[in-house]
């Protein structure tokens, strides 16, 4: 498989008046072409800010980045930070594209349907207005919206929830890019149609051979559809595994409990589910320590206190799998049981 | 979207009637008796009660809320034997005071107060909204708190003291108007330059005061749009950042400012009664004041109210129609 992304020591951070908001700390990962990493973590854990450095949609007055973002497109690579950002404003949307959570804020409500993905086509083809038309029903209809040389005349508005996420895949992928970040695609549509979407996302991918991160904190999404898994906490990657060694061989105490809070029928414990304890921390002003110590059930039996006087660094732990934590082995096996 | 503006229109009909009533109903009850007043120091019952019928002030504000209807749409006769006026259709009354028929002189003072709202209305919204643009685009700089200093001057001053002002030290000093020429009509089809120098200032001084609300109004929504989710995606489908803020963040920022122009537009349609009064400019809000200070010229106050509420009315129809053209959420199918 061809490599498709690099992202090397990415540092995001927000200064604000009452100090840095790290919003991602030291992040490390690789995509291939083809693959499917998913990025899980709660609200704040840095998924999102992360993704939006890689497409260098951040407001560079307000944001300091640091690292590397290698992206190999067809003809040369490209360090994405350090670039111009006419340079990286000519990759977006033609190597690389993005979908979000919300399809209806995320649409123009002020034009067409077809009008929008034609002028994405524009921005990196050479061609009128109609040539863009034709070329965003030709996607509406890869994308499966029924009657789409009429639906392309029709706004947002008129469309349901599930519709107007296909149209935006639709949209994302009209110039046949080959990375696709997808930020939460499923999380404001239906239960039903997450499924479509997700299947839709899917086809995609084989048919373009695209490299997609795809952004959630469904788990069962997770298991569905990724290849492999990035977890993150308060900004940094606590756990990489692939996606099969990370739902059986967790070896993050935050993994094991986001796992076990997820409500199961075959296992019913007094009616209530397995909540991990506490909330995670302000990004300002992080200390010396683990982030999860606080809300870790197994800090004591680290020696010596290490979990709240120590940073764990991301260590190997199995096959493809590391891990942020302090914990041997041997501690992590009997957690996990 | 026939049956839409026909409903809408049809309501802005009854409106206009509502509020010609409401204008009867008020002057009926104030402590004021214009036949009293039009008579002069020494007064005899039998005078006043002679000027009460040919005012036509002897009968229930309904009957003369009823002629005035009628008389809008068919012409009337005022007085009687040699002394008889008739008023073509739309007859708003005769002003006894003015000696004049209302329409002649609301056809007057129309041309000059509609000249002064255009300049004014055209300067406003382009300096506002360059200005609010212009200070969203450079947010926090330089150029966005000295446009805040203008903001804060522009709506601090009154109309009465910029004008005064700019009249006194500016128009005066310089000679920029002569003090006589002030007030002289100049069509803007016959000598286009003498309409426009004679407008310039009053134009300048009004324009001012709103342009300020308007830059703030635009800054606002210019922000606020450009943190919409709709924004992200169109960085995110690589388009440039001029294109970001002319096609994508414009068009819904100023939509919302189009519906407030259009109803201060119809506002100072209706007369400026400062400006106007500054500049002696003989238009609607002249004539408003003449007639409420001078001496309760009823058909005057009735008639410059009732086209003030109009054009608020028809303004008011106007922009929800515009509004839907641009926002096709609200367009009705």
């Amino acid at each position: 498989m061809k490599k498709l992304l690099e992202v090397k020591e990415l540092n995001v951070t927000f200064p604000t008046i009452d100090g840095e908001v790290r919003a991602t700390v030291d992040m490390n990962f690789e995509l291939n072409r083809g693959e499917t990493l998913a990025i899980v973590g709660e609200s704040g854990s840095g998924k999102s800010v992360s993704s939006l450095a890689i497409m260098g949609l951040h407001n560079m007055a307000r944001t300091k980045i640091t690292g590397e973002v290698i992206l190999h497109g067809e003809q040369k690579s490209t360090e994405i930070i350090s670039a111009s950002s006419e340079t990286v404003r000519k990759l977006r949307g033609k190597e690389m594209a993005m979908i979000f959570q919300d399809p209806m804020s995320s649409l123009h409500p002020y034009y067409s349907i077809g009008a929008q993905i034609a002028e994405a086509w524009r921005l990196h083809n050479d061609g009128s207005f109609n040539d863009g038309m034709a070329r965003a029903i030709e996607m509406l209809d890869l994308v499966e919206i029924p009657s789409s040389t009429k639906r392309a005349y029709e706004f947002p508005h008129q469309f349901s929830g599930g519709m107007r996420q296909r149209a935006m895949i639709a949209m994302a992928l009209v110039n046949n890019p080959s990375l696709l970040i997808a930020d939460e695609p499923t999380t404001a549509l239906d239960v039903t149609v997450q499924a479509q979407i997700l299947k839709l996302l899917q086809t995609m991918q084989k048919e373009f051979n695209m490299g997609v991160i795809l952004i959630t904190h469904d788990l069962g999404v997770v298991a569905e559809y990724a290849d492999r898994v990035n977890v993150m906490y308060a900004g940094k990657i606590v756990e990489t595994a692939e996606v099969e060694d990370l739902y059986y061989r967790s070896m993050h105490p935050y993994t094991m409990g986001l796992l076990r809070s997820i409500p199961r029928v075959d296992k019913i414990d007094n009616g209530r589910f397995k909540a991990i304890s506490g909330t995670p921390p302000s990004l300002i002003n992080l200390p010396n320590a683990c982030s999860f110590a606080p809300r870790c059930e197994y800090r004591s039996q680290v020696e010596g206190n290490l979990c709240s006087t120590g940073q764990p660094a991301l260590e190997i732990k199995g096959e493809k799998h590391t891990a942020r934590c302090f914990l041997s082995l041997n501690q992590i096996e009997r957690a996990r049981a | 979207m026939l049956k839409y503006v026909l409903r809408r229109m049809t309501i802005s009909v009854i409106i206009l009637i509502l509020i010609s009533a409401t204008v009867f109903i008020i002057f009926n009850y104030l402590p004021f008796d214009p036949a009293r007043l039009a008579c002069g120091k020494h007064c005899t019952p039998e005078v006043i009660s002679g000027n009460r019928h040919r005012l036509g002030l002897d009968v229930n504000w309904w009957v003369q809320w009823w002629r005035f209807m009628v008389g809008l749409f068919a012409g009337r006769n005022f007085g009687e034997g040699a002394a008889l006026i008739h008023c073509s259709a739309p007859a708003f009354g005769y002003s006894f005071t003015q000696h004049a028929c209302v329409t002649t002189l609301l056809g007057q003072a129309l041309p000059v107060t509609v000249s002064l709202a255009i300049g004014a209305f055209i300067m406003w919204l382009a300096l506002g909204i360059a200005l609010g643009v212009i200070s969203a685009r450079f947010r926090n700089t330089w150029i966005d708190r000295l446009s805040t200093v203008f903001v804060l001057i522009g709506t601090s001053l009154p109309t009465f003291i910029s004008g005064l002002l700019l009249l006194l030290f500016v128009v005066l000093k310089f000679n920029l108007i002569s003090p006589l020429d002030l007030g002289t009509w100049h069509s803007p089809l016959t000598d286009p330059w003498g309409w426009f120098s004679s407008y310039f200032w009053p134009w300048i001084s009004l324009a001012l005061i709103y342009a300020a609300t308007y830059t703030r109004f635009t800054r606002s929504n210019v922000i606020e749009t450009s943190s919409e989710d709709f924004i992200r995606t169109a960085r995110a489908k690589g388009v440039s950042e001029r294109k970001v803020l002319w096609k994508h963040t414009l068009r819904p920022a100023l939509a919302p400012i189009l519906t407030i122009a259009g109803l201060d537009f119809a506002g100072l349609l209706g007369g400026a009664i400062i400006t106007e009064q500054i500049f002696q400019l003989p238009g609607l809000g002249r004539l408003t004041l003449q007639a409420v200070l001078q001496d309760y010229d009823l058909p005057v106050i009735v008639a410059t109210t009732t086209l003030a509420a109009a054009f608020v009315v028809i303004a008011n129809l106007i922009v929800d129609l515009a509004y839907a053209l641009l926002d096709p959420r609200i367009r009705i199918s």
